[in-house]
């Protein structure tokens, strides 16, 4: 099988507002079909990548091809779909208002009523914007995204704000995307998103990628699969704690400490047995796959929620 | 199906507005409830009296009150003068009966108009006879009233206040909620963005327009004297010349706030200085060549020339010229200078 084509390719991305080094040197390849996710904490230059790469922020330093133009190019506008962290659209125009406004800018695109039927918009069809929900107003960013039939689509944090279903909502809109041969590059702070609707994720802290790869490699690349966190009175110390079975790293969060292990039926009778040997009092214990946000712990130090 | 990226941006402009209450009361009620109360201050009454006090003298003020166009009354000295200070009274009359003494302001045309009323009225009732026969005619020209003379200038003032709320404060608006941005992010040309604004705005001020002056001919009876044709150019220019303003401080302001603080920085001087409610020839000489360049003064001046004297547009020149620097120079300084986040 062909390898799909490059959709957009940046390398050396750098950019600095004021004394702030947003983004620090950032390389990224999107194939044709993939979805791509910027996973990092608030803060991390996620939303200043992603601006630049939609052509609003000029860039300080850097090479980026969007479907083959610079960004911001005429062509590469009339064939990206945006949906940005953060739009007010004029509250008193109605649901329908909206997507006819955003079509009229596109040469090419789809029928207003089959997008606002695609969104689940239908019965807000005449409600003003003022009028919607979060996640309806959500859906609504979306649907003024790809009513232009876009090639590749940028989702700056789709679901922050949202409550779950909602979230599920515009999970499902994202790969039906995708799905139709759609690429997609979204930002988060959420793993669960990360991990549900991404092939390749980079995590980013700082302006720099410090790791990236398939949702699957990145928590691989913890060694240990297995999670146990466990709280005792007094704590355990990291030494004896790390000598466990299969105990491949132990860190702290708050009291309690964190164990990766490769394989818990071995890991967890014995620290068991070590709790009891030591006289300490096990007040939790709990048990748990690895994730994306002990990636993120483990190749920072801090949490992603919390950074 | 597409429609045209103009029309539509023009007609969320005009949705936008249309469904927003407090802007059209600001645009289409405000002025009204404005000409009425000013029409109703200045409105056409009876000549008034001459308001006159008489020192301690009942028969000087039996005499004079014959005279219909006196209102006497009789007071003591330090009362008469603490009356005149209070311009309560616009002539103090004071006689020890062989001359009379008239105390009164020199500068409040009232003061010397009452002189010559009590004068007269005291040389008749001593038999005075006048030397020719004088008929009087009194007349009320239509386009001579106040009222004629503040229409033209509600509908400038008007013209301005709604260009620049419009304009400026959807612009800073618009960005400030990232609308902006995101219409950036999309194939839109960007002159569509400005052109949809000035083209809501022309709608708009024709119906501004033809409001203002319906008004003002159905309830005072304020007819335009000159061609309509002229009044709905000047006013297309004088919007423009706003929009262009307008379109500047939008480009400019960061927040809300600065935006209004420059709107009224700009629209405050030209409230006072250019004729709106008084005529700005009140105002010094040395500052005339500076007030007749404002685009409001330009645009009154040029409306009631119109209006009031049947002017025809030609004889306007110099205003139009005024009003088409202020439409093209801050139009294309906005430009250049516009930020779209």
């Amino acid at each position: 099988m062909p390898e799909a084509a490059t959709v957009l390719s940046c390398t050396g991305l750098k950019k600095s507002f004021a004394d702030v080094h947003a983004v620090r040197g950032v390389d990224l390849e999107l194939k044709k079909g993939e979805c791509f996710g910027l996973l990092g904490p608030n803060g991390a230059g996620k939303t200043t990548t992603i601006e630049i790469l939609e052509g609003l922020t000029p860039l300080d330093a850097g090479e980026v091809r969007i479907l083959g133009k610079p960004p911001g190019d005429a062509s590469v506008r009339e064939r990206i779909g945006i949906a940005l962290q953060e739009t007010e659209l004029p509250e008193k125009l109605t649901v329908l208002e909206c997507v006819r406004l955003f079509r009229s800018f596109y040469s090419r695109g789809r029928e207003v009523d089959a997008v606002i039927g695609h969104l689940e918009l239908d019965e807000k069809r005449t409600a003003r914007v003022a009028k919607l929900s979060g996640g309806q107003r959500q859906r609504l960013a979306l649907a003024c995204a790809l009513v232009g039939d876009p090639d590749l689509l940028f989702l700056d944090e789709p679901s922050t704000g949202l409550d779950p279903q909602a979230r599920l909502k515009v999970w499902e809109i994202v790969l039906a995307f995708k799905a139709a041969g759609g690429t997609v590059l979204l930002t988060t702070h959420y793993m669960e998103e990360a991990a549900r609707l991404c092939d390749r994720i980079a995590i980013v802290d700082h302006g720099k990628v410090i790791a990236r790869g398939s949702p699957q490699e990145l928590v691989a690349s913890l060694g240990a699969a297995q999670v146990i966190e466990v709280t005792t009175a007094p704590p355990l110390s990291d030494e004896v704690l790390k000598a466990l079975p299969s105990v491949v790293r132990v860190s702290p969060k708050a009291d309690a400490r964190v164990l990766h292990a490769a394989d818990v039926a071995a890991a967890l009778p014995a620290l068991l047995e070590l709790a009891r040997a030591q006289k300490v009092q096990v007040k939790n214990v709990t048990t748990r796959e690895a994730t994306l946000e002990d990636v993120f712990v483990h190749l920072t130090g801090s949490e992603l929620r919390d950074a | 199906m597409r429609s045209s990226p103009l029309l539509e941006l023009t007609r969320m402009r005009m949705v936008t507005f249309l469904r927003d209450p407090g802007a059209l009361f600001w645009v289409f009620g405000f002025p009204l409830v404005l000409a009425f109360v000013l029409g109703l201050a200045f409105r056409n009454r009876p000549p008034d009296p001459i308001h006159v006090v008489v020192v301690a003298n009942a028969p000087l003020a039996q005499a004079l009150k014959g005279d219909g166009t006196l209102n006497i009354e009789e007071a003591a000295l330090d009362d008469a003068r603490w009356r005149l200070r209070r311009a309560q009274v616009d002539v103090l009359v004071q006689s020890d009966g062989a001359s009379i003494t008239y105390r009164y302001d020199e500068t409040r045309p009232e003061g010397r108009v009452a002189r010559l009323a009590v004068e007269r009225a005291i040389e008749r009732s001593n038999g005075r006879v006048d030397t020719l026969r004088a008929t009087d005619e009194k007349v009320s020209e239509p386009g001579s009233r106040y009222i004629d003379f503040l229409v033209p200038g509600l509908i400038g003032m008007n013209l301005m206040g709604s260009s620049l709320w419009a304009i400026a404060y959807g612009i800073v608006d618009a960005r400030k909620k990232k609308l902006l941005k995101r219409l950036a992010a999309t194939p839109m040309k960007r002159s569509d963005y400005l052109l949809s604004i000035l083209l809501s705005r022309v709608v708009f001020l024709v119906f501004e327009t033809v409001v203002l002056i319906a008004i003002g001919w159905l309830a005072f009876g304020v007819a335009v004297q000159g061609s309509f044709a002229a009044v709905g150019l000047l006013a297309l220019l004088g919007g423009l010349a706003f929009a262009g303003i307008a379109l500047l401080i939008g480009a400019l302001a960061t927040s809300t706030e600065t935006a209004g603080g420059l709107m009224n920085l700009v629209m405050m001087p030209m409230y006072l200085l250019s004729g709106a409610f008084f005529s700005s020839k009140h105002f010094p000489d040395v500052l005339q060549p500076f007030i007749k360049a404002l685009p409001l003064t330009a645009l009154n001046d040029s409306l009631r020339a119109v209006i009031n004297e049947a002017a025809p547009l030609s004889s306007q020149w110099a205003q139009v010229a005024v009003l088409l620097a202020w439409g093209l120079l801050p139009f294309f300084v906005a430009l250049r200078v516009f930020r779209w986040q």
